[in-house]
């Protein structure tokens, strides 16, 4: 065993590379296909009315959601997790049995888990709550496949060679304790089988059916609490943890300031956590926290444009790169949709912006734009970095992934666009009213306006939906394209033509 | 005292308690940066950039063992 060298095994970062790939296929197509129905409503009844129980859009939104949300996104950060632990860490998986079987056992229940998903979300069979749809068996084996990640990473940092923790770490850390947290929390229910009324009558329900212990206005505080910092732990702290390893690690640059770093790491746990209540302004929760939440969600742009500059000014000096590799390209447009994401959602949050972008496709639009432009962007670019080194061959095509970056870009803007001019067009006249109080229009009115720009949005979900299967293409081809060196792996990924 | 108005008083105190936390977070991380044997916290960037399982580490867990 001493006269083998060691090597990282990146044997789990390749499962989890697999699903990111696969399950973003599904989701985003779902997303495409949502879209266009909301265009032309007949699409809801494509297979037919004896199949539209399925293929409606009620049914499948859901789907689309957790498949981006838990499919896409948390394989990516379990596929880069299991890459950038290692190398910070300065230790290889090869060098626990333990942590390996752990490892591949997170990813095996994961794929239970993802399989469970999708056949209830299909059955109909949810609890109704946004974003956090499993019954309570599912939950429980979240649960479970959500220890397992973080006895990998306490795990590994138990053997590591390296003493101080890389900021990365910091952020994977942050993401498996703030989602622990949020998600226990939220998804505390009771199975209705378990409930007995006045007249001693029990066992109501299917056996997975259970309702949550919150009521009403507690129960969307919670909802909320989780469901906004879902975006905190999920899209946010996790993609933060990537950028800081793959943008200094491909551009061979330096962070350009490590302390700033670790303020905004500190600044964006404090702040984060309180900015939930913006997704209730108006409603029946007290003024003072509705307050709160528009004040946090101000105050958020800080450490959120801290990380986005820091990233920026990591280039300074070596603007050319952006100009010569695609794998730059989407990091750095990635990070700048960061900040203006960040920058529109505290905008958004100000209570009276909020009258009006309240429930409007403004707040989708906002959604994908972060989404598409920083999440999807940042773990393609993570992905495209990994390949060459994980597969020991080179990239296989620059030019196809130039088209897609162009292409993505083009759909990403069409989205945000036409959802601003549909959202905003949507709130002024949901608010319009006579000398009276008389409402102007009536709801089909702004449907009837909004047609052309839900069409543009679905052509821009497609465009991206291109630009994905172009992506998983060049993955596919890089596992047969020209082997590589190991010294051309240093920093800029070898890609060809 | 009504509870408005404690909660005004807390208000203001949690905010002049964040603003002393991050302004000595930030001397802490700049002082640090000048202390003979603190950090530095600028060399942290190198766990990214030198991460081969051959690379000397930035700050090796085996310096504790030798103290």
């Amino acid at each position: 065993m001493e006269n083998r060298p060691l090597e990282y095994d990146y044997t789990v970062a390749k499962m989890f590379m697999f699903t990111t790939v696969a399950l973003g296929i599904v989701g985003m197509l779902i997303g495409v296909i949502l879209a266009f129905q909301l265009a032309f409503p007949e699409l809801n009844l494509v297979l037919g009315e004896g199949l539209a129980e399925y293929t409606n859009y009620s049914r499948l939104r859901p789907l689309h959601t957790d498949a981006v949300i838990f499919g896409f996104t948390l394989s990516g950060i379990w596929a880069t997790w299991y890459y950038v632990g290692q190398r910070v860490l300065k230790v290889s998986m090869a060098e626990s049995k333990f942590l390996m079987f752990i490892g591949k056992l997170h990813f095996a229940l994961y794929l239970v888990g993802v399989v469970a998903v999708v056949a209830s979300l299909f059955l109909g069979i949810t609890t109704s709550k946004e974003y956090a749809e499993f019954e309570w068996p599912i939950d429980i084996a979240i649960v479970v496949v959500w220890v397992l990640f973080g006895v990998s990473i306490f795990g590994l940092i138990g053997i590591r060679r390296e003493k101080s923790l890389y900021i990365s770490v910091w952020y994977y850390i942050a993401s498996f304790l703030g989602i622990a947290m949020l998600y226990l929390f939220n998804n505390m229910e009771i199975p209705t089988m378990l409930g007995a009324n006045a007249a001693g009558e029990s066992g109501f329900g299917n056996w997975w059916h259970s309702v949550s212990m919150y009521a009403g206005t507690n129960d969307a505080l919670v909802e909320w609490w989780y469901g906004h910092n879902a975006v905190a732990f999920g899209f946010t702290v996790p993609i933060v943890a990537m950028i800081y390893y793959f943008l200094p690690k491909e551009s061979g640059q330096a962070i350009y300031s490590y302390k700033l770093s670790l303020l905004s790491f500190w600044g964006l746990m404090f702040v984060y956590l309180w900015a939930g209540g913006h997704h209730l302004l108006y409603s029946t929760v007290p003024d003072w926290m509705q307050t709160m939440g528009s004040v946090f969600s101000v105050i958020l742009i800080l450490p959120s444009w801290g990380s986005a500059i820091n990233m920026l000014l990591t280039m300074k000096g070596e603007w050319q790169q952006v100009a010569a590799s695609p794998l730059i390209k989407f990091m750095v447009l990635g990070s700048t949709f960061y900040m203006f994401s960040t920058l529109e959602g505290p905008i958004q949050a100000i209570k009276s912006v909020n009258a009006i972008a309240h429930f409007t496709d403004w707040i989708v639009g906002h959604v994908h734009d972060g989404t598409l432009g920083w999440v999807g962007f940042m773990i393609m670019a993570a992905l495209y970095h990994m390949a060459p080194r994980v597969f020991k061959r080179e990239i296989y095509s620059k030019s196809l992934m130039v088209t897609q970056f162009w292409i993505q870009t083009l759909g990403v803007v069409l989205y945000f666009t036409s959802m601003w001019i549909a959202g905003i067009t949507q709130g002024m006249m949901w608010r319009a009213h006579d000398e009276f109080g008389n409402l102007a229009y009536s709801f089909i009115d702004t449907v009837t306006v909004l047609h052309p720009y839900y069409t543009i949005r679905g052509v821009g979900g497609l465009l991206y939906l291109v630009g994905f299967l172009m992506f998983a293409y060049n993955i596919y081809k890089t596992m047969s394209a020209r082997p590589v060196e190991e010294s051309e792996l240093q920093n800029a990924s070898p890609m060809g033509a | 005292m009504n509870i408005a108005e404690l909660q005004a008083y807390g208000y203001f105190a949690l905010v002049v308690f964040l603003v002393i936390a991050l302004y000595s977070y930030i001397y802490h991380l700049y002082s640090t940066d000048k202390k003979v044997g603190g950090h530095d916290y600028e060399k942290f960037s190198n766990m990214a950039l030198h991460d081969d399982l051959g690379d000397a580490p930035v700050s090796p867990i085996s310096d504790d063992k030798e103290k």
